[in-house]
């Protein structure tokens, strides 16, 4: 692997409040969530339980929910949170430069 | 509670989601999940999709591996059937002979498909989907250029002929009923779902009864009551299930279009609860009128709800919306709610991302909503929608309709 890296995702606008999108950069997709309370958060792209795009779900609060069974996941540590997902998300570091969203991985 | 003894009967989506839900509430004796199924518990959707036509080898998708059923000591006895319970001594018997103590119980025995009962040498030789090893049978007969008759237009048929369509196959729908998806879809639905099916190049007879089924050297014949033949090489029926009910009924508990349990899961025996496909209960939304649902998400929910009563220390009703999705092709379909009652319906076109219907009742209560689209965009929108059902919300009419208002503003109108 190669060392981590800061990459460019979205500008800041991109994201409502409350919401998320989806990042695809190089093979990989991500998502990103903008959280009730204005922060944003970076995990991998698709659910754990089946490979269904997280960008389509739902943001409550600091939670995640998969529209395609409704698991959940916590956006701010990726731990599953509701079945039927058992498998944690990957998430990733966020920084924030000139109204532009920066993920680190 | 150090002494008590957890027993599950049925190793499911219910039972085993109920058995975990157990760990989790932070119970410590012993639980114990007992299957007739040689595998680790795993879920049923995929059997009438992915697992139908994917290319790969298809593998059960478990929901409680082996490490963690071990890392929760939740002690699986699979491959064994429980053959009889002894109330008065709290004891489950099982077919190997084994005997498993309980304090409490839970019946998650699920149902079985409906066998068709028809005339003709080959009346026997119908596939059914419900357990791994069916989907695997059917699997390897759908091979590219077989001709395939689905009997039955519920949601496992129109799967199935989904699948076998992604698999070359030739394939031809039989409904006896006057539309597919006559039990809980609008019909405005069922149009959309035939259309597709239509266009995937599925030939429907519809409407019509069967009148025999016979095999010779050309393989299968479905003779129609319209005296016409449908000949194939493979048959699958999906025409319903019917919950399990065998041990309940021999220890003569109540029952009630499946295994009756009151608004808690609990059967007429206060140590003995039932949750998913084998129960009925009262739905508290509609009217406390009883139900029993065959879906995934309510034998999730069920199981844990149970589970959590068993214990007794926050018993609460079972409450949660019935809510099932389907997905054939590029399309998912779902419906939130019963639409039994409803006097309304209001339709939203999501243009790209397809449509919802909302079922309002008399006094505007919205009651269900359904809808069909592409999986990603139409998903989200739905899931609001139904939220807007949990609230049991009377939101307004025009506003239903008009897809410039978000459904997320509407939704916070009720909060
Ligand atoms: C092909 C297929 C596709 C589906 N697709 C969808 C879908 O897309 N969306 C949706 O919402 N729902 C879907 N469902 C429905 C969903 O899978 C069921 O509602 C759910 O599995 C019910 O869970 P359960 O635990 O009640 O029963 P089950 O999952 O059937 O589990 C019951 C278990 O108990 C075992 N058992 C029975 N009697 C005994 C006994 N005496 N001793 C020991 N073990 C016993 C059975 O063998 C079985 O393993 C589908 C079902 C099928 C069959
Ligand atoms: S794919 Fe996300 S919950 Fe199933």
């Amino acid at each position: 692997m190669t060392n981590p890296q800061w990459i460019e995702a979205c500008e800041v606008d991109d994201v409502e409040e409350e919401d998320v999108i989806r990042f695809d950069h190089e093979d990989r997709t991500f998502a990103i969530y903008r959280t009730d309370k204005g922060e944003f958060f970076a995990s991998d792209g698709y659910c754990t339980h089946e490979k269904f795009h997280l960008s389509n779900g739902l943001v409550m609060g600091s939670t995640i929910e998969c529209p395609k069974h409704n698991g959940r996941f916590d956006i701010k540590t990726g731990a599953a949170k509701r079945t039927p997902v058992c498998v944690d998300l990957r998430t990733y570091p966020v920084k924030i430069e000139n109204d532009k969203v920066f993920i680190q991985i | 509670m150090t002494d008590n003894e957890m027993v599950i009967v049925g190793a499911g989506e219910a039972g085993a989601r109920a058995a975990a839900e157990l760990r989790a509430q932070g119970f410590d004796g012993p639980i114990t999940l007992i299957g007739d199924e040689p595998h680790l518990p795993y879920e049923r959707p995929p059997l009438s999709k992915g697992q139908l036509c994917d290319v790969e080898e298809p593998a059960p998708a478990f929901i409680l591996t082996k490490e963690k059923l071990d890392d929760l000591q939740i002690q699986l006895l699979s491959g064994d059937a429980a053959s009889r319970i002894d109330r008065s001594r709290h004891i489950v018997q099982l077919a190997s002979g084994r005997e498993v103590p309980y304090t409490k119980l839970l019946l998650a025995t699920g149902a079985n498909p409906r066998r068709l009962t028809v005339q003709g040498n080959a009346a026997g030789e119908l596939h059914y989907l419900r357990k791994f090893g069916d989907a695997l049978a059917i699997r390897d007969r759908m091979k590219p250029g077989a001709r395939v008759a689905v009997i039955g237009g519920g949601f496992i048929g129109l799967e199935t002929a989904a699948s076998a369509t992604a698999r070359e196959c030739d394939v031809t729908l039989i409904e006896v009923g006057p539309r597919i998806l006559m039990r809980g879809v609008p019909p405005q639905i069922a149009e959309m779902v035939e259309a597709r099916h239509r266009q995937a190049g599925v030939r429907f007879a519809i409407g019509v009864m069967i009148e025999r089924i016979d095999r010779d050297q050309d393989g299968y014949w479905v003779k129609l009551a319209d005296g016409s033949f449908i000949g194939c090489d493979l048959i699958i029926a999906g025409i319903g299930a019917v919950p399990e009910t065998t041990l309940a009924q021999d220890c003569g508990l109540a029952i009630e279009n499946g295994i009756q349990v009151n608004e808690y899961l609990m059967t007429s025996d206060p140590d003995i609860y039932a949750a998913g496909d084998c129960c009925s209960f009262p739905h508290p939304m509609f009217d406390n009128r009883r139900i029993r649902l065959e879906a995934w998400r309510n034998a999730q929910d069920q199981g844990t709800q149970a589970a959590v009563n068993m214990l007794g220390v926050e018993p609460a009703p079972y409450a949660a919306l019935p809510w099932f999705w389907s997905d054939q092709y590029d399309q998912t379909l779902q419906v939130a709610g019963l639409a039994d009652g409803a006097s309304t319906t209001i339709e939203r076109d999501l243009n790209e991302a397809g449509k919802l219907f909302f079922h309002l009742a008399e006094d505007g209560r919205l009651l269900s909503v359904s809808g069909m689209g592409p999986a990603g965009a139409f998903s989200k929108e739905m899931r609001l929608a139904e939220m807007l059902a949990e609230k049991q919300a009377r939101p307004d009419a025009a506003l239903l309709a008009d897809p410039s208002v978000k459904l997320k503003t509407l939704l916070r109108e009720f909060d």
